[in-house]
């Protein structure tokens, strides 16, 4: 392949799902919807899951066949809650900032995005840090291989957004002015905002057909009223009981739809997050404090609250846990008394439920985007490695490849990303070094 | 050699006071025990008397008198070959943190046994994983922070805790070691070795000094130049925390020198220079496998034990010093990743057992289970390195000192 013609390959993504049907055969099946398969079959095509079943599943005429025999094959992992991507978010001009978007700062050549394919992860939250009380709109990535952040986005099915919202509360919004000082100010600030953004949608409404009565445009209400209309999660940062419960007050108050983020103290107050009916997504880290508001943090608040009937997601915080051991933070969860099954869910279909996004990722049913790991043994073994990575029906990690293998393992090079051409003309370096 | 002869008093007391209270007689069997001397035991006994290991084999009988105790799996009392907990606490608040000393940036005088908590609530965190070890004190982020101490994971006081009070002095090189105060040295890593070598030439005719001067003439006292002459000596090791390949070869390079004993910490890119290391008889303690791999640890690979130890290098396992969430991180859990990575299960283990003890110049004390040894035990209930296996029991000295399923 000349340099040329590496060049008209720019048009076409690199890693694209086979025309042909293909069927991976032999593997332990772990559909997370569906009890566990022992010598399993999956079919995709085209992207997506044809069908999953045991051994004498209907494999397509033409289709291509993939030995899986002693590999364990599941969904690929939904990341509720990273900052992979280089990701930025709002600035130090105020401590909430609707308008800002994730979308407009991601650099899709980040190795920390290209260790989270290493890791299994398929879908990731984005989102900017919890230094504000609300720091910006998150972007669902879906990590295809891609040359532009464009390229990775998953817009909802339904409503055509890119992402949530993300908002926080406790110590690390607190700072000096015009950040909050204490947490009431804290609440105050951001009951301030929502009702600036109820009076915003009446002044829309009472414009009527009259264009000219309309408000000037204003991003950050229009974000705000996105949240609350239910069209945009917000993924709220809290640690401490008290801070969870005033989530959950001010939730009440303006009805936005929220998933609680880290919860180091939900094991506190279980009971009034089931009763509220709202997901948690926990992070399981190495040990407790580092800060005040995690003094308490304990690996049982997933078990606890799977007792509690609240949905349970799983995030790597990335770096704060690494992508390339997400795995782990459910074992730590199994370690502490939450169930495997629930655990396993936590890391899938729960986080697709969190992100909107279940029908079309979680798990391993027809119909589903042909996101998928090959692992090579037991997901919650600590020597299990991630084999390969698909997405989409498309592989975008496989250990065996040289240059993915420095992103899973680590060495010279593994903290840079790919240079801009390098993933694009794959095959083109490929072929030199076979000359 | 007045020096030598003060360090090696204070030692003495410290070894005194951490005598043993009244001890009982107990066994503890355990379906496999690993001795770290030898092959795994099948229905391992390890009889404890006096706070010692008083015998150990297969299928021992249990003597009357002695209390018997059971786990799945025993191994020897984990050591965690460099943390600095008990210097800095899980508030991560002013007031507990000790570990760094920004005033100067040499400050080899300050002691550990000095700031030590053995209270502090991370201490406990580590032994209910079955750490009974630690080596702790001054942390990374100036060209010599202070000293360093090893502890066991129990005590109410440092006296009660302490196993080596001057273990090594804590050194860093690389951008860890640089101020960006403007008009402050070391602003560079040039500079930085400029001064760790005049202040070790000043210490090196400081002890010449006081040692030849005549009586009444002798140099004034000085704390800095007196804990470098126990490096000097070799009672001391530097403990030198460098991560990039070049200033692992610089920290080779000053060693040498001045003939000091060095061990390498941290050293993220020690495999690109492996044959230096080894041909220099230095020991490295990894940094913790899933350390996070940013600035100078950008090209760290989880490999880094297997292939250090393939090559002949000892090593031990490490969990580091976290500056933010989590405090700390476990060395047992840092194994279990290496384990994933290239060491197999017993080389993972002897990375924060026997090996972390001779990295530390304590194997005739600890990491091994061999009568004669200190007692110290972990038990667990399943493989260790399982993310789902719990630690159900901890023994330091002959003694229980952590119970329960962690």
């Amino acid at each position: 392949m000349t340099v040329l013609a590496a060049a008209f390959a720019l048009a076409a993504p690199l890693a694209v799902a086979q025309e042909k049907p293909q069927a991976f055969l032999g593997a332990r099946i772990i559909p997370i919807t569906g009890p566990e398969i022992g010598n399993g079959v999956l079919v995709v095509h085209g992207g997506k899951i044809v069908s999953v079943g045991p051994e004498g599943t209907r494999i397509p005429e033409g289709a291509v066949r993939v030995d899986l025999s002693g590999k364990v094959l599941m969904p690929g992992l939904v990341d509720t809650h990273s900052h992979v991507g280089s990701v930025e978010g709002a600035d130090a001009s105020a401590p909430l900032q609707p308008d800002v978007r994730a979308l407009d700062a991601i650099d899709v050549r980040d190795p920390r995005l290209l260790k989270a394919r290493a890791g299994g992860i398929t879908t990731v939250n984005v989102m900017p840090g919890s230094g504000h009380l609300l720091s910006g709109q998150t972007v669902y990535l879906k990590l295809r291989e891609g040359s532009v952040v464009e390229d990775l986005l998953l817009p909802n099915p339904k409503t055509g957004l890119l992402g949530g919202m993300k908002m926080a509360n406790g110590t690390n919004s607190r700072r000096k002015p015009p950040f909050p000082g204490t947490r009431a100010k804290s609440a105050a600030l951001v009951r301030e905002q929502y009702v600036k953004a109820q009076e915003y949608r009446q002044k829309i409404k009472d414009a009527g057909d009259d264009p000219k009565k309309l408000p000037a445009r204003d991003l950050g209400m229009e974000g705000l009223l996105e949240v609350m209309d239910g069209k945009r999660m917000v993924h709220h940062h809290t640690h401490r009981h008290d801070d969870i419960v005033t989530v959950l007050r001010l939730q009440k108050e303006f009805g936005f739809r929220v998933t609680l983020h880290h919860v180091s103290e939900a094991w506190k107050v279980a009971d009034e997050i089931a009763a509220a009916g709202v997901a948690c997504s926990i992070i399981n880290v190495d040990s407790p404090g580092g800060k005040l508001e995690t003094m308490d943090l304990a690996w049982k608040t997933g078990a606890v609250l799977e007792k509690a009937g609240v949905l349970v997601g799983f995030h790597t915080d990335d770096p704060i846990t690494e992508s390339r051991f997400f795995l782990r933070s459910a074992g730590l969860a199994v370690r502490a008394g939450m169930s495997r099954e629930k655990a396993l869910y936590g890391l899938t279909q729960a986080g697709a439920i969190i992100l909107d996004l279940e029908d079309r990722i979680g798990s391993l049913a027809p119909g589903k985007d042909a996101d998928f790991l090959v692992l090579s043994g037991d997901p919650l073994d600590y020597r299990t490695h991630v084999l390969e990575t698909w997405v989409e029906g498309a592989k975008v990690f496989d250990l065996s490849r040289e240059k993915d293998r420095l992103y899973a393992v680590g060495g010279y090079g593994a903290g840079h990303g790919q240079p801009p051409s390098a993933h694009l003309c794959g095959d083109f370096e490929d072929e030199e070094q076979g000359r | 050699m007045r020096g030598e002869s003060r360090w090696r008093a204070l030692a003495t007391v410290a070894l005194v006071l951490a005598g043993a209270p009244a001890y009982s007689q107990i066994a503890i069997r355990g379906e496999t025990v690993y001795t770290m001397a030898g092959p795994a035991l099948k229905d391992g006994v390890v009889l404890v008397k006096d706070g010692k290991i008083e015998k150990v084999g297969a299928g021992l009988e249990v003597p009357a008198g002695y209390r018997e105790r059971r786990a799945r799996v025993v191994t020897p009392g984990l050591i965690d070959a460099h943390t600095v907990v008990g210097l800095t606490g899980y508030l991560n608040q002013p007031q507990d943190q000790d570990q760094l000393e920004p005033s100067a940036p040499i400050q080899p005088e300050l002691r550990a046994i000095d700031a030590y908590n053995p209270e502090e609530r991370l201490v406990a965190w580590l032994r209910g994983f079955g750490v009974t070890t630690i080596h702790t004190g001054h942390g990374p982020g100036a060209l010599v922070s202070g000293q360093t101490m090893i502890a066991k994971t129990r005590g109410k006081d440092v006296d009660a805790a302490v196993v080596v009070p001057v273990a090594m002095v804590a050194a860093t090189l690389g951008s860890g070691a640089r101020t960006t105060e403007e008009g402050k040295s070391p602003g560079t890593r040039a500079k930085a070795i400029a001064l760790l070598r005049a202040e070790l030439i000043k210490a090196q005719e400081y002890a010449s000094k006081r040692e030849t001067a005549e009586k009444g003439k002798e140099p004034e006292r000085s704390l800095r130049l007196e804990a470098l002459g126990a490096v000097l000596r070799g009672e001391a090791p530097l403990l030198v925390t460098v991560h990039r390949a070049n200033d692992i070869v610089t920290a080779l390079r000053v060693a040498q020198e001045f003939k000091v004993r060095l061990v390498l910490d941290g050293a993220a890119e020690a495999y690109l220079v492996k044959d230096q290391i080894r041909k220099a008889g230095v020991s490295v303690i990894v940094h913790p496998t899933m350390a996070r791999d940013f600035g100078e640890t950008e090209n760290m690979s989880k490999e880094t034990a297997a292939i250090l130890r393939r090559s002949g290098i000892r090593v031990a396992l490490q969990s580091g010093f976290e500056s933010y969430v989590p405090k700390t991180r476990v060395v047992l859990f840092e194994a279990a990743a290496a384990a994933a990575y290239g060491l197999t299960f017993e080389e993972a283990l002897a990375a924060i057992t026997i090996d972390a003890a001779r990295v530390l110049g304590i194997e005739k004390r600890v990491g091994s289970i061999e009568p004669g040894k200190d007692a110290d035990l972990a038990l667990y209930d399943g493989d260790p390195f399982a993310w789902t296996s719990h630690c159900v029991g901890t023994v330091i000295q002959g003694e229980v000192v952590s119970e329960g399923a962690n």
